[in-house]
């Protein structure tokens, strides 16, 4: 962690643009890194590079639906092209991921960041009800909130922030109690700086390190509890094409038609193993500097 | 520490009793009325009116909470709709098939990842340590119910030489310690990378001690060093963590028991829940956070008994 050389000096661009380029003595990060980066593309153009409607049925299919030259990774039970499923199911969880991550992020660095300027009886109380909130399981949580208000995206990231968030708070809390005794909080408070500025100029662009880090992985962990409650049945309503809704769909038929549980596993296992290598490659480098 | 422990103890009570409440109001403030999502969407107003009456869901929400309670303290937790049984005859038996998987996994969990974890870490960015390390961010970068898939097709399609099911009847003719093997590979797949990655991280902090380093330089052969000096000031973290993984164990082990149709705990919630079944739902939440918060207390102790910096002060 870079505290005293950071101070957000002018260009954050070129601050990311530094981190990039230290990424490339990282192998494991630059195979992660490029996982990512090929889902991202793969969802991006989706529309372009799925060879069909992903929610089509081929009626003239149905009694033959193993990989085929026309359907390369065969078709699923109701005789929709797994191919286009596949492609534009990154686009589901890249976009529902990165959103539940991002507002979860909002919820718990504001709440750490509270705790631990503050201090005193905001931090008693929070951590009281982060202590409650961290000890009901999450998949139990999950299967709760998600079978009494019904599966949709929103309800998708109320739960995950509901359980990501007081982590989150946790990991800034601990930090921001650390930097919050340094110079530079000192200086801004005596410049007559408000708390709001200190908290959110001063302190949490040099908390950056463990939360980039922290994201990645955490990206990567709700990418896998995406596909879970996909597979559970729990996900996203259909037609949405869901890699773990597609493996709940395929399972029972895993005898006759294993394509249908394969594809979208590798799919999901390859994305999550991407984020947790990049996340590897960004933490060597933060342990440098 | 008596003072530490009746201090914790005060907590898991609190923490009981706030999770009952957040449980029971969110059964009790979900769109639509109770007795309706009991009976389903094709009950009549009067059946809804008289299940109403039977179950008192018409009085005050505070008494039913207290009433709730005293049934549950007298071991009373309901009956199920789902399964058609009170909820005591089923919930003791699907914990104690979790239990027995859990501990199966748990049992060559922590032998497995300590070693790996020492290995990894004794020589940090060593071509053994970087082959763990990457080897073990990748199996637990796989969803279990992935890994269930690719091992099933394999070992179950592919080779025939495992059940793909492990419902605990020998009815199909695997015998059934048949059964376990790929459930518990699978959970030890997803885990094992995790805990070896927290046993290298403790183990890479204690070998650049000056403790460490004076036993190298006085000659001492490094085996003896790892095993003497090093492990046991090393495990002391992960003690901790390993004992916390009981419970992440027993609820997450719902995915495995779906994939296999293990007859499990958390296969049990999931159903219930599908079924809006509340009363099993009640009990096993409460169940869950019960065995969650007090693998918590049993953490700390563990972490006390191994830390003698923290048991004198």
């Amino acid at each position: 962690m870079t505290a005293t050389t950071s101070k957000a000096s002018g260009s954050v661009l070129g601050a990311w643009f530094h981190r990039i380029s230290l990424l490339r003595e990282s192998p494991v990060g630059m195979v992660g890194a490029f996982i990512v980066v090929f889902w991202v593309v793969v969802a991006i153009f989706a529309p372009v590079l799925s060879p069909y409607d992903p929610n089509e049925t081929h009626y003239d299919m149905l009694a033959f639906l193993h990989p085929s030259s026309q359907h390369w990774f065969g078709l699923d039970s109701s005789g929709r092209d797994m191919l286009s499923r596949i492609i534009w199911g990154s686009r589901t969880v890249l976009i529902v991921a990165p959103l539940a991550v991002g507002v979860a992020y909002l919820v718990g660095c504001s709440l750490g960041l509270l705790a631990g300027y503050y201090i005193g009886w905001v931090d008693v109380l929070m951590s009281r009800i982060t202590n409650i909130i961290l000890s009901i399981p999450p998949i139990v949580l999950f299967i709760i909130i998600i079978t009494l208000f019904g599966p949709s995206v929103i309800n998708l990231i109320i739960a995950f922030t509901l359980i990501a968030a007081p982590q989150i708070a946790r990991l800034v809390r601990g930090i921001t109690l650390e930097l919050r005794e340094r110079d530079f909080v000192a200086a801004a408070k005596m410049r007559g700086e408000g708390s709001l500025y200190i908290m959110v100029v001063e302190i949490l662009p040099n908390a950056r390190g463990p939360l980039i880090v922290d994201l990645c992985l955490r990206t990567g962990y709700t990418i896998i509890q995406i596909g879970v409650l996909g597979f559970l049945g729990l996900g996203l309503p259909p037609p949405t094409p869901d890699w773990g809704g597609m493996v709940n769909q395929g399972y029972a038929q895993l005898f006759s038609y294993p394509h249908m549980s394969i594809f979208p596993c590798i799919a999901i296992s390859s994305l999550v193993i991407g984020f947790n290598f990049l996340a590897d490659g960004m933490r060597e480098i933060s342990l440098r500097d | 520490m008596l003072r530490f422990f009746a201090k914790r103890l005060l907590d898991l009570l609190i923490t009981m009793v706030a999770v009952s409440v957040i449980i029971f109001l969110l059964l009790e403030f979900t769109p639509g009325d109770v007795a309706q999502k009991i009976l389903g969407p094709f009950a009549t107003k009067e059946q809804v009116a008289i299940l109403t009456e039977e179950l008192g869901l018409n009085r005050p929400v505070w008494i039913r909470y207290f009433e709730w309670v005293g049934q549950l303290l007298t071991g009373d937790l309901g009956f199920s709709t789902t399964f058609k049984v009170p909820v005591n005859d089923i919930i003791w038996d699907r914990l104690g098939s979790t239990l027995r998987l859990a501990a199966i996994a748990f049992l060559i969990m922590v032998p497995l990842s300590t070693v790996l974890g020492v290995l990894a870490g004794m020589r940090e960015g060593g071509k053994l340590d970087r082959s763990i390390s990457v080897l073990s961010i990748a199996t637990t970068s796989i969803p279990e119910f992935a890994s269930g898939v690719f091992l099933a097709t394999i070992f179950v399609i592919l080779l025939g030489w495992l059940p793909g099911t492990s419902t605990l009847s020998t009815a199909g003719g695997w015998p059934i310690w048949t059964q376990y093997v790929l459930p518990v590979t699978v959970v030890l797949l997803y885990y094992v990378g995790y805990l070896v990655r927290m046993v290298r991280a403790s183990m890479v902090e204690v070998m650049t001690r000056p403790y460490i380093r004076t036993a190298i330089l006085k000659g001492l052969d490094f085996r003896a060093v790892i095993w003497k000096h090093a492990f046991r000031n090393a495990m002391i973290t992960p003690v901790t963590v390993f004992l916390l993984q009981i419970n992440f164990l027993i609820t997450s082990l719902v995915v495995v028991e779906i994939v296999f149709a293990y007859p499990g705990f958390g296969r049990m919630i999931l159903e219930a829940a599908l079924a809006k079944d509340y009363a099993v739902i009640e009990a096993g939440a409460l169940i869950a956070v019960f065995i969650a918060v007090s693998t918590q207390v049993v953490g700390d102790l563990g972490y006390m008994i191994l830390n003698p910096r923290i048991r004198f002060k």
